[in-house]
Parts: C-alpha cells; sequence; structure tokens
C-alpha cells in the first residue's frame, strides 16, 4: 500500500489521474474500518487532509460552498443558521469523535443509502462539485446517487466540495435509530419548504438502493400550499398526513438487520408528517431557520 | 523465564495501598494504574520479538471438512507456525462441564466461527493475509437451528407435561454430538401434579441473544519456558480452570502451565470459558516464541459464548382473591454448538424459574440444547435473566386478570425469610422482597414528559435525531422482583484459597494477599485490602498478582468472589491473626484475655496494652495459606428436582419510568430505580457501582441488545449493528440498599453483582408495556413490536 | 515509511511503518504507548479517543500518515510534565474518587473525552450541564459502570477545575 499526501488541490488531482484505483481518505470513518478489519486493501490511501482549499466554506454566488473536507463539527458550529437542515443532520452523526473527523465528502463519496448528510443534501437542491484534471463540473445531488455505494463520480475525479443555497425557508431532518445516540440511521428523512420559489424539496435516506427524493410528495404539498404561502394560515392536520403518506411512498426498503422493510415505509409517513408540522409552525412564526 | 516488558497487572509494588475498611468506600488499589493509562490490560502486553497469532475460523455453521492445505499460509514471509488441530498434543476436545469443543475443528465444524486453524507472524495483518491462504474443503450441511426442533419438541407448546422422548431427527447430520442433542432436561415437581385455579394466565416469551460486549477483547500472550513449559498471561475470570484445560489439550502437568492474569477489560461470563488460551500457547510452544493474540471486535463476537437466548411458556393459576396456586412452566435454552456452562444455566433457569414467590404447586421442565447457533454459556445472572422475563410478565398479566395492583399482587405472594422454593428448600436467611418493592413504591416519581416548544431533544425517545418533539409520547411505569443463587450450587464444592502474609516493611506492618481471584473490574482486589486491613489491623496491604501459584479461588461469576474468596481471605487474616496474638502473649509473657490487632497495633482494652505490630513481629513473617469453602449445597433430586440446592440467594427490585414514542416505537427510559438487600456492604460504593452497571446491561437486553442469528449466522458482529446502552440510553437511578445480614455469609454479604441485572429488564419491559397498552412478549424490544410493523 | 508527529509534548519519529496501519496501532505497538485501547477499531466505542491538533477523535480512525507532523494528546499525557509522582489531573483524581472505574477499559478515552468538554464548557465560562455531557460523552461506550459514576466524576472535576482555573491539561 503507498500513502500519498498531497499538498494542493491541483497534486491531489493529478494523483488521482495518475492512480485511479486510489482511495481518497478524509475523515477515515469509513476507509480506516475497512482497512482495520481488511475488507479493504487499497494499493494507494490519497490523504486529502493536507488540502487547504477543502477545509474551506465560503459563501459563493448566492450559495454556500462547503468544502469537501470540512468535518460535521464545524457543519453545526459555523453553519447551523445557514444551512440548518444539514446541520440538523450533522448532529444525528456518530459521536463527537466522529463528527471533529468525518465529512460531507466522505459521505458523498461512499454514497451508502445510510448516509445522513443525504436527505438533507436532497432536500435542499445542492449541487456536488467534482473535479478532476479534466476540468470541474458540478452535479445536482439528485443525479449523484447511481446504486448502492455508486455514485456519478469518475474514477479520476474528486469531490471539491457541495454548494447549497441559503434556505428562506424552514428546514427539518429526522432519522431513525434504534438507540438515542450513535446509529446508523433506519430510516432518516430531510424537508425543506422554500417560499421564494413556492416548492418543497424532500430527501429519503435508508429506505430504497440510493438516497431519494419523494418527487410526488412535494409535488402535492406545494399544491397544497399554494393558498398558504401568503396567509401563513395553519395547515390542514389531513394535508400532513397526505404529504407522509406520499412520502412513505416513495421509498423502496428492504429488511435488513436494522429493521423491517414495513417499519421503514411507517416511520418515513410519520417522521415527513411530523417534520411538516415543525417547519410549517416554524415557517407560520416566520422564523427561517428551526429548533 | 522472561517475562513481558509490559508487567501485567497487580504487580505488587503497584498495588499496595493504605485506605478503607469493611465498610468503607475504599478506592480500587488499580485505579491510579488505571486513570494514567498505565493498567497492563491483556491486548497491552507486549515484549522484544513476540509474534502474533491469528485464528482461521469456520464460515459455516455446520459442515464437514474434508481437507486442510496450509501450504500457500506457510509460504507467506513472515509466517512461522501455521497449526490445526493435528498439532494438538493432548486432549483434542475441552470444555467447562462436559468435553465437547474441539480446540481446533475435527472433523465437523458445528457453528460459525469454529476455530480451525492458527497462524503466527510477525505482523499481524501478515498473520490475518496468510490465514486467508489456508485452503479448507468443506462439505456443507444443513444447520440445525432451533431447540425445540435440535430435541424433537416440535410441538413442545401444545402440552403442558413434559413433551415425548425426544426423537430421532430425520438428518443423519442432525444429530449435533454423539450423545444427542440434549444438554440438560431439568424437571422440578412440587405438590399437586394437576391443579386447578380460579384465575389462569397463560403466556409464551422469548428473550434473544445478549453479548457480554465486555470492551477488552480477548487476548493475552504466552511465552515459552525454559523448562519447555509455557507461561500465559491472560485475561480470564477463571485462571485454575483454564489450567486444568490447558493443560489437557497440551499434555503437560499444572508445574509446566503457569497461568498470570493480565489486565482485564470486562468479562460478565464472557471470559468462563477458553478463547485464545490454548492457542496461543500452542503456537509459542511451537515457535519457541512469545506469542500474543487479540481478538478484533468482530472476533470477539464469535470467539466467546454468549447468553442463552430462551423460548418459555408460562402457565399461571390463582385464587379469586390473588393467592398463587400453581405455576407450569416450560422453558427452552439453546445452548448452541457445545455445552460450556448450559448444564447450570439449566439448574438455574429450573429451580428459580418461577421469581421470588410461594407457590404451592409448581411443574417445571427446563430444556437446554445443542443446536449449530453460536455456543451459548455463562453471562451475569444466566437462567434467571430470561426467566424473570417471563414469570414477572405473568405475574403483570395476572394482576391485569384479577383486576389489582401488580406490586400488590407481587407482595402478597412475597417469599419471605422462612418460605419454601420450588426445590424444597427453606429461605433460611432473610428475604426482604416485600420492603424491596415498598421502598421502590414509596420513592418519588420523576417529573411528566415534558411538552412546549423549547423542548430538549435530548429527553425524547430517539434524542437529538428530531423524532418527536413531544408527540406520541405516552409515559409508563413498571415493576419487578428477581432473586437469583449467590456462587456455585448443586453440591458442587465451591471453594477459594488465600494465602496471607503479614510482616514488617520499613519499620511498618505489611500484610500480603495472594488469591487466584481474578480482578475483572468489579473490584475484588479492593474489597481483598479492606478485609485485610479489617481483620490485621494494618494499612498497608499488598494485593500479589493473581496466578496459579496459590491454589484456585474458584470463578469470578455467580456473583461469588466477595462471598468465597472474601471468606477465605478473612479466614486465613483469622489464622495468621491467631499466631500474631500469640506471639504477643508471648511478649507479654502473662494470658490476656482481649488482645486484637488495630491501628498497626496488638491491643487489651483490658490491660492497656498497645505493641506496635512491629515490635511483635521482629523478623518474623507470618504467613497462613487456606482454603474455605460455603457450607455445601447438594444436587436435585432428577425427578423431582428437589434439594438444598442453593447456599445464598440475591434479592434485588426496580422500577422502571420510560417514555414511548408510541407512533415510532422509540423508547427513552426516563429513570431507573432499583432497592436491593446486599446483606453488608463491603465497599458500598463499589455495590452502588455494581448496581448500575448490572441495571443498565438489563435495560439493553429489553431494549436494544440483540445477536441476530439467521440459519446459523451471525448477522451483527459489530458495535455498529450489536448496540449497548450509550450515556444517552441510561437514565438517572435511584438506588436504596438494604442490609440484612446473612447469618451464614462471611460479615452477613450477599453476592451483588448479578440481581441488579436481572430485575432491571423486566422492569423497563413492564413500563414499556403500561405505556403502549400492547402485551409484548419478546425481548429486546423492538421499534417494530410497538408499531405493528 | 516513516511517521513523525509530537505526542504529548514529545517528538516522536517511527520507521517501517505500514500505510495501512491507524494511528492507534502505531501508538500502542510501536510507540510504546499503550493507554489508547483497542475496543472496536470502528469509532463506535471512543476507547481509543486522543487528542489531534487538539480536537478529540477516534485514533482508530487515523490513517498513521494522517498524523505525520501533527500534535497527538493521549491519556498518558493527561498529567502535566513535570507533575510529581502520583499527582493526577483533576479529570483523573475525579474519575477515580467518584467510583467512575471499574474494568478501566472505556476510562482512558472518557477521560480525553471529558477533558475536551470541561475545558470548552469553561473557556466560556459556565460548568457543563448534564444534558451536555450526556451528548458530548455518547461516543464513549462504557459496559461496566452505568455511566452514573461518569456523570458524577464529570461534574466533580468541572466544579474543582471552575474552582482552580490553574489545572491545566495537556493537549
Amino acid at each position: 500500500m503507498d500513502f500519498l499526501q498531497p499538498a494542493t488541490w491541483e497534486e491531489a488531482l493529478e494523483a488521482k489521474a495518475a492512480h485511479r484505483d486510489a482511495v481518497p481518505i478524509a475523515g477515515g470513518t469509513d476507509v480506516m474500518v475497512g482497512i482495520n478489519f481488511g475488507r479493504l486493501r487499497p494499493s494507494l490511501l490519497l490523504d486529502l487532509t493536507r488540502v487547504p482549499e477543502l477545509q474551506q466554506w465560503a459563501d459563493d454566488d448566492g450559495a454556500v460552498r462547503l468544502g469537501a473536507g470540512v468535518p460535521y463539527a464545524r457543519v453545526i458550529s459555523e453553519l447551523g443558521d445557514r444551512l440548518p437542515g444539514l446541520a440538523m443532520a450533522a448532529r444525528t452523526i456518530g459521536s463527537p469523535q466522529i463528527r471533529n473527523r468525518g465529512t460531507v465528502g466522505g459521505n458523498l463519496a461512499t454514497a451508502s443509502p445510510a448516509g445522513d448528510a443525504h436527505p438533507a443534501l436532497l432536500a435542499a437542491d445542492a449541487e456536488v462539485e467534482v473535479a478532476s484534471t479534466r476540468g470541474t463540473r458540478r452535479i445536482p445531488v439528485t443525479e449523484f446517487y447511481r446504486g448502492v455505494k455508486r455514485s456519478a463520480l469518475a474514477d479520476d475525479e474528486l469531490i471539491a466540495a457541495v454548494r447549497i443555497v441559503p434556505p428562506r425557508g424552514p428546514q427539518q431532518y429526522s432519522k431513525i435509530g434504534t438507540r438515542n445516540a450513535m446509529v446508523i440511521a433506519v430510516a432518516a428523512f430531510g424537508l425543506a419548504l422554500h417560499p421564494d420559489r413556492r416548492a418543497v424539496g424532500t430527501g429519503i435516506g435508508s429506505a430504497a438502493p440510493t438516497p431519494r427524493r419523494a418527487p410526488a410528495a412535494e409535488e402535492y404539498l406545494a399544491g397544497e400550499l399554494d393558498g398558504l404561502w401568503d396567509s401563513r394560515a395553519e395547515l390542514p392536520a389531513a394535508t400532513a398526513t397526505r404529504f407522509g403518506e406520499l412520502v412513505a411512498e416513495a421509498s423502496a426498503p428492504i429488511d435488513d438487520v436494522r429493521g423491517t422493510a414495513r417499519y421503514r415505509v411507517h416511520a418515513l409517513s410519520v417522521m415527513a408528517r411530523r417534520a411538516l408540522t415543525w417547519a410549517w409552525a416554524d415557517y407560520r412564526k416566520g422564523d427561517p431557520t428551526c429548533a | 523465564m522472561s517475562t513481558p516488558t509490559r508487567t501485567p497487572s497487580g504487580a505488587p509494588a503497584q498495588m499496595t495501598g493504605a485506605g478503607g475498611r469493611v465498610g468503607d468506600d475504599a478506592q480500587r488499589p488499580d485505579g491510579v494504574l488505571k486513570v494514567r493509562g498505565e493498567f497492563a490490560y491483556s491486548s497491552d502486553l507486549w515484549m522484544e520479538d513476540m509474534l502474533w497469532g491469528v485464528t482461521l475460523r469456520s464460515p459455516h455453521p455446520h459442515a464437514r471438512i474434508r481437507s486442510i492445505d496450509v501450504g500457500p499460509a506457510l509460504a507467506v514471509p513472515g509466517v512461522y507456525a501455521v497449526l490445526t488441530s493435528d498439532d494438538v498434543p493432548g486432549e483434542k476436545v475441552y470444555g467447562l462441564e462436559l468435553a465437547d469443543q474441539p480446540v481446533l475443528a475435527l472433523d465437523v465444524v458445528r457453528y460459525q466461527g469454529e476455530p480451525v486453524a492458527l497462524v503466527a507472524a510477525d505482523h499481524p495483518d501478515t498473520a490475518r493475509r496468510a490465514a486467508a491462504r489456508i485452503v479448507v474443503d468443506y462439505d456443507v450441511w444443513e444447520p440445525v437451528t432451533d431447540a425445540r426442533v435440535a430435541l424433537g419438541h416440535p410441538t413442545w407448546n401444545q402440552l403442558h407435561d413434559a413433551p415425548a422422548e425426544v426423537t430421532e431427527l430425520s438428518r443423519e447430520s442432525a444429530n449435533l454430538h454423539p450423545h444427542g442433542n440434549l444438554v440438560r432436561h431439568l424437571k422440578v415437581r412440587k405438590g399437586d401434579p394437576e391443579p386447578t385455579a380460579d384465575v389462569v394466565v397463560v403466556g409464551e416469551y422469548e428473550v434473544g441473544m445478549q453479548d457480554q460486549a465486555f470492551l477488552g477483547p480477548e487476548s493475552g500472550l504466552a511465552v515459552p519456558g525454559e523448562d519447555g513449559g509455557v507461561d500465559l498471561y491472560v485475561a480470564t475470570q477463571w485462571l485454575h480452570v483454564d489450567q486444568r484445560q490447558i493443560c489437557a489439550a497440551l499434555a503437560m502437568p499444572p508445574d509446566k502451565v503457569r497461568l498470570t492474569l493480565a489486565g482485564v477489560g470486562g468479562a460478565f461470563g464472557g471470559r468462563e470459558d477458553l478463547s485464545m488460551h490454548v492457542h496461543a500457547c500452542l503456537l509459542a510452544l511451537h515457535t519457541g516464541k512469545p506469542v500474543k493474540m487479540s481478538y478484533n471486535r468482530e472476533e470477539s463476537f464469535f470467539g466467546h459464548v454468549h447468553r442463552h437466548p430462551a423460548t418459555m411458556r408460562y402457565e399461571h393459576g390463582a385464587t379469586r382473591d390473588g393467592d398463587l396456586v400453581y405455576v407450569k412452566a416450560t422453558i427452552y435454552f439453546d445452548g448452541g454448538a457445545y455445552a460450556s456452562s448450559t448444564p447450570a444455566v439449566v439448574g438455574n433457569g429450573g429451580t428459580m424459574g418461577i421469581g421470588p414467590y410461594v407457590v404451592p404447586n409448581v411443574h417445571v421442565d427446563c430444556y437446554g440444547a445443542y443446536t449449530n447457533n453460536p455456543p451459548c454459556g455463562a453471562m451475569r445472572g444466566f437462567g434467571s435473566v430470561q426467566t424473570a422475563f417471563a414469570y414477572e410478565s405473568q405475574m403483570d398479566a395476572l394482576a391485569a386478570e384479577l383486576g389489582t395492583d401488580p406490586v400488590e399482587l407481587r407482595c402478597r405472594n412475597a417469599m419471605e425469610q422462612g418460605s419454601e422454593t420450588p426445590t424444597g428448600q427453606v429461605v433460611d436467611s432473610p428475604a426482604p422482597v416485600v420492603e424491596l418493592l415498598r421502598r421502590l413504591e414509596a420513592m418519588p416519581l420523576p417529573p411528566d414528559v415534558p411538552t412546549g416548544d423549547d423542548v430538549d431533544l435530548r429527553d425524547m425517545p430517539g434524542g437529538v435525531s428530531n423524532t418527536t418533539h413531544g408527540e406520541g409520547v405516552r409515559r409508563g411505569v413498571g415493576y419487578a422482583v428477581a432473586y437469583k443463587n449467590v456462587a456455585f450450587s448443586e453440591g458442587f464444592d465451591d471453594h477459594s484459597t488465600a494465602r496471607v502474609r503479614l510482616e514488617v516493611v520499613g519499620g511498618e506492618a505489611v500484610a500480603t494477599v495472594h488469591t487466584a481471584a481474578a480482578e475483572v473490574g468489579q473490584g475484588l482486589v479492593t474489597v481483598e485490602q479492606q478485609i485485610a486491613r479489617t481483620e490485621l489491623g494494618v494499612d498497608q496491604v499488598t494485593v500479589h498478582p493473581k496466578d496459579t501459584s496459590v491454589g484456585s479461588a474458584g470463578s469470578t461469576s455467580a456473583s461469588r468472589q466477595t462471598y468465597v474468596t472474601g471468606g477465605a481471605v478473612k479466614a486465613a487474616c483469622e489464622a495468621v491473626r491467631a499466631r500474631v496474638l500469640e506471639m504477643a502473649r508471648s511478649v507479654v509473657g502473662r494470658p490476656v484475655v482481649d488482645l486484637r490487632l488495630d491501628g498497626g497495633k496488638v491491643v487489651s482494652d483490658l490491660e492497656g496494652v498497645a505493641l506496635p505490630l512491629a515490635d511483635v513481629l521482629g523478623d518474623e513473617v507470618v504467613e497462613e495459606t487456606l482454603e474455605w469453602r460455603h457450607r455445601p449445597t447438594e444436587a436435585v433430586d432428577p425427578e423431582t428436582g428437589q434439594g438444598f440446592a442453593h447456599v445464598q440467594y440475591a434479592f434485588s427490585a426496580h422500577r422502571a419510568v420510560v417514555d414511548v414514542d408510541t407512533e415510532l416505537g422509540l423508547v427513552k427510559v426516563v429513570e431507573m430505580a432499583c432497592t436491593q438487600d446486599v446483606g453488608k456492604a463491603i465497599n458500598p460504593q463499589a455495590v452502588v457501582g455494581q448496581i448500575q452497571g448490572g441495571t443498565a446491561q438489563g435495560l439493553g437486553l429489553a431494549v436494544m441488545e440483540e445477536i441476530l442469528v439467521r440459519d446459523g449466522r451471525v448477522q451483527n458482529p459489530s458495535f455498529t449493528d450489536y448496540l449497548i446502552p450509550t450515556v444517552l440510553d441510561m437514565p438517572p437511578m435511584r438506588v436504596e440498599i438494604l442490609e440484612y445480614a446473612d447469618p451464614h455469609a462471611p460479615y452477613g454479604l450477599r453476592g451483588v453483582g448479578e440481581a441488579p441485572n436481572i430485575s432491571s429488564g423486566p422492569a423497563v419491559l413492564a413500563a414499556i408495556r403500561q405505556a403502549t397498552g400492547l402485551p409484548l412478549t419478546r425481548v429486546p424490544v423492538r421499534p417494530e413490536h410497538l408499531t405493528g410493523t | 515509511m516513516r511517521l513523525s508527529c509530537t505526542v504529548n509534548g514529545t517528538p516522536q519519529q517511527v520507521d517501517d511503518v505500514w500505510e495501512g496501519e491507524s494511528l492507534l496501532y502505531v501508538l500502542r505497538e510501536r510507540m510504546g504507548l499503550p493507554g489508547s485501547k483497542n475496543a472496536c477499531e470502528q469509532g463506535e466505542c471512543g476507547s481509543c479517543t486522543v487528542y489531534l491538533d487538539g480536537l478529540p477523535v477516534c485514533a482508530c480512525l487515523v490513517a498513521a500518515g494522517q498524523a505525520q507532523g501533527r500534535e497527538v494528546g493521549t491519556v498518558e499525557g493527561l498529567t502535566p510534565a513535570g507533575a510529581a509522582p502520583g499527582e493526577l489531573h483533576p479529570v483523573q483524581q475525579a474519575f477515580l474518587e467518584a467510583g467512575a472505574v471499574q474494568c478501566g477499559f472505556c476510562t482512558p478515552g472518557l477521560l480525553v473525552a471529558t477533558d475536551d468538554l470541561v475545558h470548552r464548557s469553561l473557556a466560556e465560562g459556565r460548568k457543563p450541564a448534564d444534558a451536555e455531557i450526556r451528548e458530548a460523552l455518547a461516543g464513549n461506550l462504557c459496559r461496566c459502570t452505568g455511566y452514573e459514576k461518569i456523570l458524577d466524576a464529570v461534574r466533580l472535576a468541572a466544579d474543582r477545575m471552575a474552582a482552580d482555573p490553574t489545572a491545566e491539561a495537556a493537549r
């Protein structure tokens, strides 16, 4: 095994171009588990923790450009107001030790259906900025996930950043685990209300081969909210229930050691209903952030 | 003989300490080392030039081995040895109670993870890669994965009485051992065989397979000796039973196989059986080099026995007034591939399977079976943890049927001193079951379910995962009481050995206590010091390293060490004291009747004498070695289960308060309260620690902990998917300790470790049941059970 | 490969490190610092918690090479250099007194996590509340104590460190 530690983004991209089977490592929360248990034996480890560009976030053209190597702990402490959904998701991830190391870039690179950041990224219409020596491209996050632990990333590409437009409306994130901390999601749900666009964003985790949105639910809710955005009137309970059902219908879960498919479907309907209730209550209060 | 560079725990100089006596909150002598990171756990041992050993394990739960080719592994640079069962010089099978488990697989593997071959290499990764290159040709067989099927009892729950004879199964390979698939069947028969009652409740219950999940992995270091023997530094619960089994496998006498206890990172029963012990010795003897073995977490799940899963059917009959008339129970423990301590688990499950209640008519059939599931054996509270879920659920169901309060029903039928157990034994020391329950009831309840906009998510079921802000959350309160035998039962010659020395070091009298009793974290080393200080009136007490150069102390299990090894240390101290007082009398030169040792002096209040011990002892070293036994128990009658089976019982009760998100099926335990009679708290702080820790493990089994086994294969061998409670899952606890002395025990003490592990889970289950109104007959309770999904 | 980093304030250099080794393995097996414990090797137990450039992390998930040139702090470094024999860091002392140590395997990781929590809280001029302690220590599994005495120990340590701001930890 070799170990490369590029000091600049250019060096990193060149290394990846030269060694396409190199495994990038940042927080190590996935890669090192694979190595420790003998399941992963990359010929080359490409350490991205020395690339300064990856460790930064900045406002860029109306969006937050979040470097792929910014750990979750900083997402929580520095971006809680701008990216509330992602910050809420980050707070549910692992332990403080994991949040000091794990990154959104790593979550995307692994592309596990259970990755905690994905539902928040989906709901917020994030874009993934990827790069290679061939150039840089932006992939809408909805198009990023291609299968169980497969993504749209080419073998010479690295994830540079995610771009998220700070929301004008409330966001929520909920995750089911069978313990009150440190759990892999049994099911997760992200919600973003976009009053500026009169649109709704959703994200479902751990309940399909890939993280996915619930388009029918988004469409239904956007329709129901059509007359309510301005009045900020109370949301009919039946609307939240129906929304929950439609979210659940968008899932395609399996039975596994963490939960049954039936439970996941049920839990999604409840989480989506509650998340909408909380988000709408926030919206009515005129509070763009959330609990 | 060379010793490891990092010395094992208990080096005398580091374990000396002044401090508390019996009844004080004495601090542990290994505490400073532990907080400085300097305590040498078995996985920390290291020697120049040592090799790393790894184990190749069977991927199949049931298969015949056609051939093993170790050639490709031997060819890997850095590999020093590759061994199979052919290289085991002595007995090729071992076991705690029955020798039925191969040291390395013989012709048949009976569980997934069974050790097949060993590799020693100069780097652990090299050893792992080499092991992966060993070619094993398996003829894969269908596994037997259900205890009732293994015993030929497919219609078990349609019968009241014992099922018919064990029948031959259809497949030849389904008989897992030459003696069949039955490990033990215990019958308890008391009173009327055909009782009737006004009110009858029937229930079937299941308990999943729990893991001890000690944090320190199985590990140790074997060092070949110049005499052709071997020194093994290992984390274990019982050095001498390990030694006996290792000697048999190595075909060596005990003086050639010397064991020293290395630092133990928790045990909870999981280190009572051998793991890497023989393997490391084989590799060390074969290579002539020190060999270290240390399992990783995944291997640990395959490297030790688990708590027996149980399937149970109970029938309770009572009068309209709520007096229990009879209990019938059929209990199956799945012992997995090898016997381990299954016979004792069946003994506990059967003899104490109806709980601490007085019942005139009892009919229990308790079975332990072989299957191709992971071997099950000792875990804290064994046999009793499983049955307590069933009998306490039954008590709640009966209370509901009678329309009475569950605590009232329990108190009405509670065992007390003088009661007769289902095995005909009269309880001859305090049994304050009613008081334990009444004290719990009297404790204040925590504040109501938090509500409102500003709820702290950390107070909610689901925590910061933000699944509820109070929606769907309902509060429940549940009670449970349990009892457990302390020490080894059913006629076992249960004893411990203590060597106590008193001498003058640097002008001060210092006592040294040498036992082989394993310190696994519970604080026995502290207790040994406290007893010596109390009995010998000295401050400085050294705890000698735990090893096999002194006689057996018996197992650190069954809540027995403070009782049995504590008793041995006390007795040895008394013998030393008698000699010292005799010496003092010759110094005084006349008979003095009230001489005692106190404050480093020989004191007589009547005569006004206070001789410094240093003066009395001079250069003399006073040493006594004693074997100490608790009063004998007896085997139970094979047809009726009657007999004086248990030397002492421990009683505890719990109240659990839970908040359940009834829509999502998520549980937050809000508070646990525990009352326990400990006879005498030798170290109150440590006793409370045992109660809190035991409570956590019981809570874990109730709501999250289960090794999931499908077709004989473990689905979740990791801390990612085998979940144990975090600090966010454990609520604040109230603990009240009762001290009603047991006149038969040293200082009147009772073993404390297991009881709280038994009553906590059933209380949590009862509380969830109250919150949800669901019957809930299986633990751990999963969200699916609470949501009907 | 060769690895150089600072551990507990002392420069360390080791050779022949296999690139797949974790920082935990290097500390324990190559630097003679076995205080950080290996209990799961997948970031689920916190027993290997160390400071990496001042932040608590699981050493089992740090590739050895990632520590090149970094500052590492382990349980062995909690007691300040030059401390008298037997002198303990206030967090260590509190764990002992509160009875928060049983088998002790989780203790090194918990001490580092607690030290970090108490310092962060005191830096903000307050002591950590119970809910905050629980969230901060949720990544450190303990199988022996049921956590009650660990909470007692953290409160005790925070009280003492608040009262005596000179009690300093090695980072």
